[in-house]
């Protein structure tokens, strides 16, 4: 058996995972990120439109803060987020995207004097002023109330992982890519690393560390139609989910984005919105503001999703060979705008469509519809990063349910979580593992290779009729109809016996080829099985919770009830035998929160079933900030009165602004 | 979908597993029915799971963006996901793996291993002796200077250019486009201190900028259409200045 020792394990090495094996590399620990393919082509570099900091630098930020920052957050997440993880998370992304500046990301940058902007299908002037020039520029994005997202053009998330997987390779951080962890390695509630497939030679080897950090990203391969790619399959929650011990978090809140591209599902970023470009129907005609009078192209995205397809169901939506879909217009724009600022969208709508998106009129209008795009759900862990069930066990990143994001993310805020929480919880972890040791026996680790080794042995002795590719497939399309954008309890109860009678057939299936090298088909075989897991979490999670919050829309239950929902799913795997997960639930505290529950700003109105604790809270709040307004405190006092938090490191020092008085 | 037949179209696959003893490279020709905006992941997707669940290729993004997918196209490198089947009248498609990278099987070859070390090679890092405090306002830069760093910092490690190349076949450790490029890019930062001398000192030589011998291929194939053989020759009259 060959055994790897660390002191540091991170499994995914995409921007969070990335970014915690830095911050443990500092500290001097021995650290090693696997990944399952080299990790400057992680799903992260797909991310477009850009990083939400409230750096306020540029005129239509200015005054942007943390308050606001933290307010938009959790509202976005129709209060479903904790708390204490926003404010931590606001907090530090201010310093995430100045570290990352003097690592090299090249953001685009403020411009003294006066330039076209187009704000809501009108040209405006926009005049910079001369001390502001050459900060650091943001763009505008759903449910914001200031324009937060600083971008390099439509790279972003490109630029910030080159810059941050450059970093790594700089601090001499142990990358190994093509390798896949297929078990976690744990005893008495405590992880100790995995078992890991070397994806080119097939070998199995382990990774026993004293901590171990899963940066895996998000599950939407679940699904058919989505932005994600291909290696999103979820696998990280699943493997800390077959533990039996680590709790996943929240998974039947998966966002729908309202613009990737019809057929092939390659996004096209918020930015264009933000930036000014329009929806339209099968008329021409641009509809969201009929619907969302305030904000629309740019309410929330799991708003404007459901608006596009309920303007479809209204027979307003564009027939094509593949299906009815809406119009997403960008031409308004100005073709020097699209060309360099939202080049890679062109790009796209080019190569896959065969349109210039600049081009004016009908001629350059392009295809979209919402997919599945975004896994708020993840595996549960405490505001430290740790699992609040398996001690040494971390997850950061789109792979973990820390909670910022509730039951439903802002655009900017994904990328801005990687980083952030790469930064807050790699902090945390390489503490961890500074004052933890591995104390397990070799055996122990030798129990858990045999099982996996057992494990491809039975699967390339399946002797069935059933085929994995099917299996995958049937799976994904289900998940489409019935635990989709607008799900109600009989679609979701056919799909939790569906994708359980899938589960069982993945053992009667027949892989072709018996080699347990370079063999695709094997692959697949041990995979779908767990993503079937993973699928089974978020359908099942879904059919419980009767509400509608956030990006999780029931037809059957359409308001958000805050006296009986105010919770949040925790899904386990007790037992390997199971065949269905076993869900329990973590309440929110209303008395602990900054911000209780409350009409978010967009959507429809008195749709809410309310909690009393919630006006109980406010009057409090409201009292304690009279109070010390009073007295002269400042806002970060006031904020520390109602809700305090801690940061490692230097973050919880305040951020310095332009605009600082 | 349309109802109308599409053409019958021709994959023809390099398959090979150099792990394996018994197996030796040959061609593998699959035929199948073209549908209307088919790409080759689309394509090579459809065969793996239809009619050859062994055949092993490298996709992540599949929209452009990672460069997990280059391979060679009826004798081009590019990237396969945004090869459209449409743009190919015969309906014949022959995909060979790229050269210059180590073959791991089939269509999957070895873009990482290479891509980490040119990355160590040059040093693909902001080098500087200024401490950023991140609770402090950020250093400002032109808007003109980021946007031509970002211009070139827009590679994304695809390996095309490499496997384009020339001089990689005659230099097995030439430091390749993608090499000089990202030298050229760090050139540029103003967060990076390095001088003229500094970057002489990693590509001052034969299998670095007085290698390349300007055959130009990196920049016809490169898919982010990189300013190559400009910024090479940039360089070159720069650190020749120096001797």
């Amino acid at each position: 058996m060959k055994i790897n020792y660390c002191d540091a394990l991170v499994i995914g090495g995409g921007l969070a995972g990335l970014r915690a094996a830095v911050a443990s590399q500092k500290k001097g620990l021995n650290s090693i990120v696997l990944s399952l393919v080299p990790v400057k082509r992680s799903h992260s570099a797909a991310a477009q439109g850009g990083m939400q900091a409230s750096l306020g630098n540029s005129k239509m930020s200015d005054g942007d803060n943390e308050d606001l920052h933290f307010a938009d957050t959790v509202k976005g997440s129709d209060w479903g987020c904790d708390q204490d993880v926003a404010r931590m998370f606001v907090h530090t992304a201010p310093k995430a995207i100045r570290e990352l500046a003097g690592w090299g990301v090249p953001w685009t940058r403020v411009r003294e004097g006066s330039r076209e902007a187009v704000i809501n299908a009108k040209k405006t002037t926009i005049t910079e002023d001369a001390d502001r020039h050459g900060l650091i520029m943001s763009r505008d994005f759903g449910g914001t109330k200031k324009w937060r997202t600083c971008y390099t053009a439509d790279a972003t998330g490109h630029t910030m992982l080159f810059g941050v997987a450059n970093e790594a390779l700089r601090q001499d951080v142990d990358i190994r890519d093509r390798k896949e962890a297929i078990s976690l390695i744990h005893e008495n509630n405590r992880c100790y690393g995995a078992i890991v497939r070397d994806l080119i030679t097939g070998e199995l080897e382990a990774y026993v560390s004293k901590g171990t950090c899963i940066a895996t990203g998000g599950y939407g391969r679940v699904f058919k139609q989505t932005t994600n790619a291909v290696i999103c399959e979820g696998i990280g929650a699943a493997i800390a989910l077959e533990t039996g011990v680590a709790t996943l978090g929240n998974m039947e809140a998966v966002q729908f984005h309202p613009t990737p591209i019809v057929p092939s599902g390659i996004l096209l970023t918020e930015g264009c919105r933000g930036d000014g470009g329009i929806l339209r129907d099968v008329d021409g005609h641009r509809f969201m503001p009929d619907y969302e009078p305030e904000k629309k192209e740019l309410a929330s995205r799991d708003v404007v999703s459901r608006r596009m397809i309920e303007h479809i169901r209204n027979g307003k939506g564009v027939p094509s060979p593949y299906g009815e879909h809406i119009w997403l217009d960008i031409s308004i724009l100005g073709r020097e705008h699209i060309e360099k600022n939202l080049r890679d969208v062109q790009e796209i709508c080019q190569i896959f469509n065969g349109i210039d998106p600049a081009d004016e009129g009908k001629k350059g209008w392009a295809p979209v519809l919402p997919m599945q795009h975004y896994s708020m759900g993840g595996i549960r862990t405490k505001p430290t990063g740790e699992s609040q069930n398996l001690n040494g066990l971390f997850a950061c990143g789109e792979a973990a349910c820390w909670d910022m994001h509730g039951f439903n993310r802002l655009g900017g805020n994904s990328v801005s979580e990687t980083v952030v929480a790469g930064m807050i919880i790699g902090n945390y972890f390489a503490d961890y593992c500074l004052t933890n040791d591995v104390t397990i026996p070799t055996a122990t680790v030798q129990k858990f290779m045999d099982k996996q080794d057992a494990y491809l042995d039975e699967i390339l002795a399946y002797n069935g009729t059933e085929d994995i590719f099917r299996i995958k497939n049937k799976m994904q399309n289900l998940m489409d109809n019935k635990v989709g954008i607008f799900r109600d309890g009989t679609g979701l109860a056919e799909a939790v016996d569906e994708l359980e009678d899938l589960l069982k057939k993945t053992k009667q299936i027949n892989v072709k080829s018996k080699e347990r090298v370079g063999n695709p088909e094997l692959e697949e075989a041990y995979r779908v099985p767990r993503m079937l897991k993973v699928a089974l979490c978020v359908a099942k999670g879904g059919r419980e919770r009767t509400e509608s919050r956030g990006a999780h829309y029931r037809e059957d239950y359409l308001k958000r009830d805050d006296a009986n929902w105010l919770n949040r799913t925790l899904t386990s795997w007790p037992d390997e035998n199971d065949t269905q997960p076993t869900i329990t639930y973590e309440e929110l505290d209303i008395m602990t929160m900054e911000m209780p529950p409350a009409f978010r700003g967009y959507g429809a109105k008195g749709m809410i079933i309310e909690n009393e604790t919630s006006a109980v809270r406010q009057a409090e709040v409201d009292e304690i900030t009279e109070k010390m307004q009073a007295e002269g405190k400042d806002r970060h006092e006031i904020q520390d009165a109602l809700m305090p938090f801690s940061l490692p490191m230097n973050y919880r020092e305040k951020n310095e602004r332009a605009g600082d008085k | 979908m349309s109802l109308e037949k599409g053409r019958e179209i021709t994959i023809s696959v390099l398959k090979f597993n150099p792990r394996s003893k018994v197996s030796k490279p040959h061609f593998v020709d699959y035929k199948l029915e073209e549908t209307p905006g088919m790409t080759l992941f689309i394509a090579l997707m459809k065969i793996r799971e239809e009619y050859d669940p062994d055949l092993s290729f490298d996709f992540v993004c599949r929209a452009g963006i990672c460069g997990s997918c280059g391979m060679v196209v009826n004798g081009k490198p590019a990237l396969a996901c945004r090869t459209l089947i449409a743009n190919y009248p015969t309906g014949v498609l022959q995909l060979m793996p790229m050269p210059a990278f180590e073959l791991i099987k089939d269509l999957s070859v070895n873009t990482g291993k290479w891509m980490d070390d040119m990355s160590k090679r040059v040093q693909s890092w902001i080098v500087t002796n200024e401490e950023t405090d991140i609770t402090k306002m950020e250093e400002r830069v032109d808007p003109d200077v980021a946007d031509e760093t970002f211009e070139l910092d827009r590679c994304i490690e695809c390996g095309i250019c490499v496997a384009s190349c020339g001089t990689k076949l005659m230099r097995p450790d030439f430091v390749g486009p993608v090499g000089l490029n990202r030298v050229a890019r760090f050139e540029v930062d103003p967060h990076d201190q390095r001088t003229a001398e500094d970057f002489y000192e990693l590509i001052g030589d034969d299998d670095g900028i007085f290698g390349c011998m300007s055959l130009l291929a990196c920049e016809d194939h490169c898919p982010k259409h990189l300013p190559l053989q400009n910024k090479i020759a940039y360089l070159r009259r720069k650190l020749v200045a120096l001797r």
